[in-house]
């Protein structure tokens, strides 16, 4: 065999090889485009309170890991294809996305919220504070008619494949107009250029590009949760099959599990949510 | 392979594909306008005409399609001087903005290829008609026109296949054409493969239909 041959082969054989070198360390996806949950630096570094998070639990669960980042639209897909092990990318615990891949505990609450800019009409609604759609009742009801009246015939903006493009969807205010986009950064320039009458996310999503842009983005109506809004955020993980695979993948719900509790109890997640968000989202 | 799957987002995308059409056909309605009017300055004598054409087809042929989108869609939409301006009324809407990018990037590709059809007829064609008293501006209608558009069908008949698949960008300044509905139903579905497969064989078909409709002008047009 000529030298040639055995260069071409040996580069092969280093491609198969890394992957299964690494095998043991586990990757973990985020997205990189959701402040102050995960984001990237002036530099290209991921950053964030999920990213940081992501560390911890690593050190809590004694592994190597590799944060890779993935568009938000196939964030899902992507786990199943094995490109990562794990989602950290503010995804909402839904029975939707349950019938697909497994989650953990979660580990912090995200508080959903419309935003409009200073000056629209629907400033000032009549709602209350905070309304949760699992437990229902004739105040959420009210509530729900209100902001029906309020969306109608407005352009609402979401970020893709998202519970709140979920919420708009599922017809519990009504039909509305519904603009969806890739990330939040589009839906955020289409608020303060005008395109979009209201826009729905995590109310911290609005509050970091208002504090960050300087563009007079306001909170309106109540937070949001249960229903369609799921119960806070955990690490996505798929489903365990059979075979070593597949109990890879069941170990490391258990390892996640085990991580967020301890995590929680020394009190790692008040303090990075409290540093990332202001306020303690953990849960 | 979820074939239930498959047959059931056959309509949802069969319903976006008016979009993807109602995209395509005024891109290259617009586009084709564009086309012939930068040709013909471009073999205009006037150096300031002919640079200028010269200029925007290497700028709109120049840069991504995608690039394009954005700065027409997000990037003027940033700038208040035109956000309080008329222009507003129309690039506000994420659909004007689209056949907007589209027209301007197939009109770069359509004026150089009607300017080479017209630079391949030969002088005899036109001195042929001067030489019978016809005008210039006749021969130009009668003769040099029809014969760019002959000459011009088979590079342009590519033009619109490329545009059809250009049109799939639209999907991201959030208009619902095909490729924008297929990525919603996915973004349910968690499945891209089954849907991916279905958008794309749409697409395929219709590249068939166009690609035989251009082979079919070709040669009725034959001479």
């Amino acid at each position: 065999m000529n030298i040639f041959k055995k260069t071409i082969i040996s580069v092969l054989a280093s491609l198969f090889i890394t992957t299964s070198v690494y095998a043991d360390k586990i990757k973990i996806g985020t997205e990189g485009a959701y402040p102050p949950w995960n984001s990237k630096d002036a530099s290209g570094k991921l950053i964030g309170f999920e990213v940081e998070l992501a560390w911890t639990l690593c050190r809590y669960i004694g592994k190597q890991c590799e944060i890779v980042e993935q568009d938000w639209d196939g964030m899902i897909p992507a786990l199943l294809m094995r490109k990562f092990d794990a989602i950290m990318a503010g995804m909402s615990i839904t029975d939707e996305r349950l019938k697909t891949i497994n989650f953990s505990q979660g580990y912090a609450d995200e508080v959903a919220q419309l935003a409009v800019m200073k000056g629209s009409d629907l400033e000032g609604m009549d709602t209350p504070s905070g309304i949760n759609l699992s437990i229902g009742g004739s105040s959420v009801k009210k509530a729900l008619k209100t902001i029906e009246g309020a969306l109608a015939g407005k352009t609402v903006c979401v970020q893709t494949a998202t519970i709140h493009q979920n919420f708009l969807d599922s017809g519990d205010v009504g039909s509305v107009n519904v603009r969806t986009y890739k990330t939040q950064d589009e839906v955020n320039l289409d608020l303060a250029a005008g395109r979009c009458d209201v826009a729905l996310a995590a109310a911290v999503a609005f509050t970091d590009y208002a504090d960050k842009s300087g563009k007079p983005v306001v909170l309106v109506g109540p937070t949001f949760s249960g229903g369609a809004f799921g119960n806070g955020v955990g690490v996505g993980i798929r489903k365990g099959g059979s075979g070593a695979i597949g109990e890879r993948d069941a170990q490391l719900l258990k390892d996640f599990n085990m991580a967020i509790n301890k995590a929680r109890k020394n009190g790692d997640i008040s303090r990075i949510a409290t540093k990332w968000f202001g306020f303690d989202a953990s849960m | 392979m979820d074939l239930e799957l498959m047959i059931n987002s056959f309509p949802k995308l069969l319903n976006a594909t008016v979009v993807t059409l109602k995209l395509l056909s005024l891109s290259l309605l617009f586009g084709l306008f564009i086309g012939l009017l930068f040709a013909i300055m471009r073999m205009n004598n006037n150096f300031i005409i002919n640079k200028f054409a010269y200029g925007y087809s290497y700028l709109f042929r120049g840069t991504p399609l995608l690039v394009q989108i954005f700065i027409i869609y997000f990037g003027f939409g940033q700038i208040e001087f035109i956000r309080s301006s008329f222009l507003w009324v129309v690039l506000k809407e994420p659909y004007w903005c689209a056949i907007i990018a589209f027209a301007l990037n197939t009109g770069a590709y359509t004026s150089e290829i009607l300017r080479s059809a017209f630079q391949t007829i030969k002088k005899g064609y036109v001195e042929a008609g001067k030489s019978l008293g016809i005008s210039s501006k006749i021969i130009f209608y009668k003769i040099q026109i029809p014969i760019a558009i002959r000459q011009s069908l088979p590079a342009y008949g590519n033009e619109i296949i490329l545009m059809l698949k250009g049109t799939s960008l639209a999907s991201t300044v959030t208009l619902m054409d095909l490729t924008g509905v297929a990525k919603y139903i996915i973004s349910t579905t968690f499945k891209p493969i089954e849907v991916f497969i279905v958008a794309g064989s749409i697409y395929l078909f219709m590249t068939f239909l166009i690609h035989n409709f251009i082979k079919f002008l070709e040669r009725k047009y034959n001479y």
